[in-house]
C-alpha cells in the first residue's frame, strides 16, 4: 500500500514535472556542415541563417551544429545522432550528405530533414531546397566579361557535377554576349574547401594570362592571391570584400535565412510538409554583394538591370538560341531552360574549350 | 588544349614556391635520419609549425616572429618525441605516428578563432639589377625571403654533414650507435638535438604554408606535406643535393598539374596526386635491388633503439 502511494505520487511529481516542460521544450534544431563555420564561404552562410533563426525565435528553438563533417558515413553518424537526441528537424547543407539524409529518414520517420542542393527525396520527412546560383553567376559572367583586359578568365572549379557545371555555363554565356573575345581556363580542385589547393589553382590561372577569376569553392583564398597580384575576382558564398579590398568586385550571397525560419515555424505549427524548392533572386535567397567601386558606371547599372529582370522573371540566363559544346542544339531561339535539364547538367555550352572531367 | 599559355619561368618560379615547405622539412628529416632516427611525426610538427607561426604572425603583424615561433612550437613537440624515443626508449614508428595525430589535433584545438583570419604579408624581395635579369631573375630573384633561405639551409646541411667535425660524429651516431659511444660520443644527446633541428625545419615548412602559400589557416592544411617530405628523404637517398631535386620534383607535380588543366590538357588528377609516393616506391626498388642496404645508402642504426648497456 505504501509503496503503491509512492509510485502514485512519484508518478504525480513526474508528471506534473514533464508536461509543464513539454509545452515550452524548445525546438531542436540540428545543423550539419560541411565546412567550417569560418570558412566565410558556403558554411558561414548557413550558420549566419542559423543565428538568424536563433534571434527570430529566441528561446522557442534549440539549435545545434556540427562542423567539418565528411560526405557518407560520418554524415549519417552525425544525422543519427541528432535524431536520437530529440531533434525534429535537421538541415543537411551540402550536396553529397543526399544518401546519408535519405537512410537517416527512413530510420526516423518522426524527424524531419531539409537537404540544401540535392535531388533524391526517398521518404516523404525528406525536403529538398536549392538556390539559383546560376542567375548570379550570369551577372558575375557579365560584369567578368566587361572588366576583363586579357580575355581570359579564370574559374577554380570544385567537382564535375550538374550544380557546377551550370554555373560555368551560366557565366561563359554572359561573359561571351559582353565580351565576344572572352575564353575560359577552368581547373578542377575535387574540394569544396582546400584553401592550399585553390591558392595554387589561382595562381596557375593568374600566371596563364586571367585578369579575373571566379571560384565555385568556399575559401577565401583565391581572392587574397587575387588581391596580391593585382588581378579581379568575385567572391563565393558570403562577402569576402575584406581579403581583397581592390581585387573583390562583388560576390554571389546565400541568403538562407528566411526559408529557414519559415521551415521551423511550419514544424512549430504542425504544417511542414516535404517540399522542393528552388529559389533565386525574385526570392531573395540569391543576391549580389555591393559592387566594387572599380566597375564604371555602365557596368553597374547594366547589372542592375540584369538582377531586375531577372527577379521578375522577364529573363532567363538560359535563353535559346544555346548549342551544346558539340555543336548540337539544345534551345531553339527564346527557349528557355526547363529546370529538369538545369539541374542534370552535364555538357558545356558551344565555345567552351576545356572538357569536363568524368 | 593550348600549352603555349604555359611560361616555363613562370612555373619554375611557382614550382620553386611550391616546394619550398616540403624542402625545409625534408632537410630537417634528412638530419634526424642521419643521426639514427626515423621520425613519422612530421606532418604533425608541420602542422603545429604552421598553427603557431599563424597565430603569432597575426597577433604582433610581424610574418618573421610567426615563423621563429613556429620553428621553437614545433621543436617543442619534436622533443616530447625526442623524450619517449630516446630516454624512455619506446618504439620509433608508433612514437611518430603518435606524434602525427597529436600534432594535428592539437593545431586544429589552437587554431580555433583563427579561421578567415588575415596574417601580414611577407614581402617578395625585389633586388635591384639582380630581378631583371631576363630569365633567371623570374627564377630565382622574385621570391619571398624563405625560398632563398631554404635553398641556403639545404647548402649548410651539405657542408656540415660533409666538411664538419661536429657532422662527422652525426653521421657516427646515425651508422652504428655503439660504435660512436665507444669512442667517447654521447649518442642520445647528439640525437636529441637532431631530432630538435628536424622539428624546426618542419615547423618552418608549416609557417610557410599557413603564413606565404595560403596565407591563411584553416584545419589539417598540410595536407600529406608531412609525409611527401618523409618520402623525399628516402627517395634522395639521405643526400641533400639530391633532396633539392627531388623537393622541386614533388612539389612541381602539384603545380604542374594545375597549370596543364588551365591549359586545357585532359590529365587524370589521382595519378599525379600519387605519384610522388610511386616514385619513391620506384626508386626504393631500384636502388636496393642492386647492391643491398649499402647501396641505399641508409644510415646503419637507423630505427634502432638505442641504450649504453646493450
Amino acid at each position: 500500500m505504501k509503496r503503491r502511494t509512492l509510485l502514485a505520487s512519484s508518478a504525480m511529481a513526474l508528471g506534473l514535472a514533464v508536461s509543464p516542460a513539454l509545452a515550452d521544450d524548445p525546438l531542436k534544431v540540428g545543423f550539419v556542415y560541411v565546412g567550417p563555420v569560418g570558412d566565410y564561404g558556403w558554411t558561414a552562410t548557413h550558420d549566419a541563417a542559423r543565428q538568424m533563426v536563433e534571434e527570430h525565435f529566441g528561446d522557442g528553438v534549440e539549435t545545434s551544429y556540427v562542423e567539418s563533417v565528411p560526405e557518407g558515413a560520418d554524415a549519417e553518424r552525425v544525422m543519427t545522432q541528432m535524431a536520437l537526441s530529440g531533434h525534429e528537424l535537421i538541415f543537411a547543407t551540402s550536396f553529397g550528405f543526399g544518401p546519408d539524409a535519405n537512410n537517416v529518414a527512413a530510420r526516423f520517420p518522426d524527424v524531419k530533414f531539409e537537404h540544401a542542393t540535392g535531388y533524391t527525396q526517398d521518404h516523404d520527412n525528406v525536403s529538398l531546397y536549392n538556390a539559383r546560383f546560376y542567375e548570379g553567376r550570369a551577372v558575375i559572367g557579365h560584369i567578368a566579361g566587361k572588366m576583363t583586359e586579357t580575355n581570359t578568365i579564370g574559374y577554380i572549379a570544385s567537382y564535375p557535377i550538374p550544380e557546377v557545371i551550370m554555373g560555368i555555363n551560366s557565366a561563359y554565356l554572359h561573359a561571351k554576349a559582353a565580351n565576344p573575345d572572352v575564353q575560359f581556363r577552368i581547373i578542377w580542385v575535387y574540394s569544396w574547401f582546400d584553401p592550399a589547393q585553390e591558392a595554387d589553382a589561382a595562381t596557375a590561372l593568374i600566371e596563364q594570362g586571367a585578369d579575373v577569376l571566379m571560384q565555385h569553392t568556399d575559401s577565401s583564398a583565391p581572392i587574397a592571391i587575387a588581391q596580391e597580384n593585382g588581378v579581379m575576382a568575385f567572391g563565393q558564398a558570403s562577402d569576402m570584400v575584406a581579403f581583397g579590398p581592390d581585387a573583390h568586385l562583388t560576390a554571389i550571397l546565400d541568403e538562407w535565412g528566411p526559408y529557414y525560419i519559415e521551415r521551423i515555424q511550419a514544424v512549430m505549427d504542425s504544417t511542414w510538409q516535404a517540399g522542393d524548392v528552388w529559389h533565386g533572386f525574385a526570392e531573395g535567397m540569391v543576391a549580389l554583394a555591393p559592387l566594387n567601386e572599380r566597375i564604371p558606371e555602365d557596368v553597374r547599372a547594366e547589372a542592375e538591370f540584369m538582377i531586375e529582370a531577372i527577379a521578375a522573371g522577364e529573363y532567363h540566363p538560359f535563353t535559346g538560341p544555346i548549342n551544346r559544346q558539340d555543336g548540337s542544339p539544345w534551345l531553339a531561339e527564346g527557349e528557355t531552360a526547363p529546370d529538369g535539364d538545369l539541374l542534370g547538367m552535364n555538357f558545356y555550352v558551344e565555345g567552351i574549350t576545356a572538357e569536363i572531367p568524368n | 588544349m593550348d600549352l603555349s599559355s604555359i611560361n616555363p619561368i613562370v612555373l619554375i618560379a611557382s614550382m620553386m614556391a611550391a616546394a619550398t615547405p616540403i624542402l625545409l622539412a625534408a632537410t630537417g628529416e634528412l638530419i634526424c635520419e642521419k643521426s639514427g632516427v626515423l621520425n613519422l611525426g612530421v606532418e604533425g610538427m608541420m602542422i603545429t609549425g604552421a598553427v603557431c607561426g599563424f597565430v603569432v604572425a597575426a597577433g604582433t603583424g610581424n610574418p618573421w616572429l610567426g615563423f621563429a615561433f613556429a620553428a621553437l612550437a614545433a621543436l617543442a613537440i619534436s622533443l616530447i618525441f625526442g623524450i619517449i624515443t630516446q630516454v624512455l626508449m619506446a618504439n620509433q614508428v608508433a612514437t611518430g605516428l603518435g606524434l602525427t595525430l597529436f600534432g594535428l589535433g592539437l593545431s586544429a584545438l589552437i587554431g580555433q578563432g583563427y579561421q578567415g583570419v588575415r596574417p601580414p604579408r611577407v614581402p617578395r624581395i625585389e633586388i635591384p639589377y639582380l630581378s631583371d635579369i631576363p630569365v633567371l631573375g623570374r627564377i630565382l630573384f622574385s621570391h619571398d625571403p624563405m625560398v632563398h633561405i631554404s635553398l641556403l639551409l639545404v647548402v649548410a646541411v651539405w657542408v656540415f654533414l660533409k666538411f664538419t667535425r661536429a657532422g662527422l660524429i652525426l653521421r657516427a651516431v646515425g651508422e652504428n650507435h655503439h660504435a660512436a659511444h665507444a669512442l667517447g660520443y654521447r649518442v642520445v644527446r647528439v640525437r636529441l638535438m637532431a631530432i630538435a633541428f628536424g622539428g624546426a625545419m618542419a615547423g618552418l615548412g608549416g609557417a610557410y604554408l599557413s603564413l606565404v602559400r595560403v596565407p591563411q589557416w584553416t584545419e589539417g592544411m598540410t595536407a600529406g606535406a608531412g609525409w611527401i617530405a618523409l618520402a623525399l628523404v628516402v627517395f634522395a637517398a639521405w643526400r641533400p643535393w639530391r633532396l633539392l631535386l627531388g623537393a622541386y620534383l614533388f612539389g612541381g607535380i602539384v603545380v604542374l598539374q594545375l597549370n596543364l588543366q588551365a591549359a586545357g590538357v585532359r590529365i587524370p588528377v589521382e595519378y599525379l596526386a600519387m605519384s610522388p609516393y610511386l616514385i619513391t616506391i620506384l626508386v626504393l626498388v631500384i636502388i636496393s635491388s642492386s647492391r643491398g642496404r649499402n647501396a641505399l645508402n641508409a644510415p646503419g642504426s637507423l630505427n634502432r633503439t638505442y641504450h649504453a648497456s646493450q
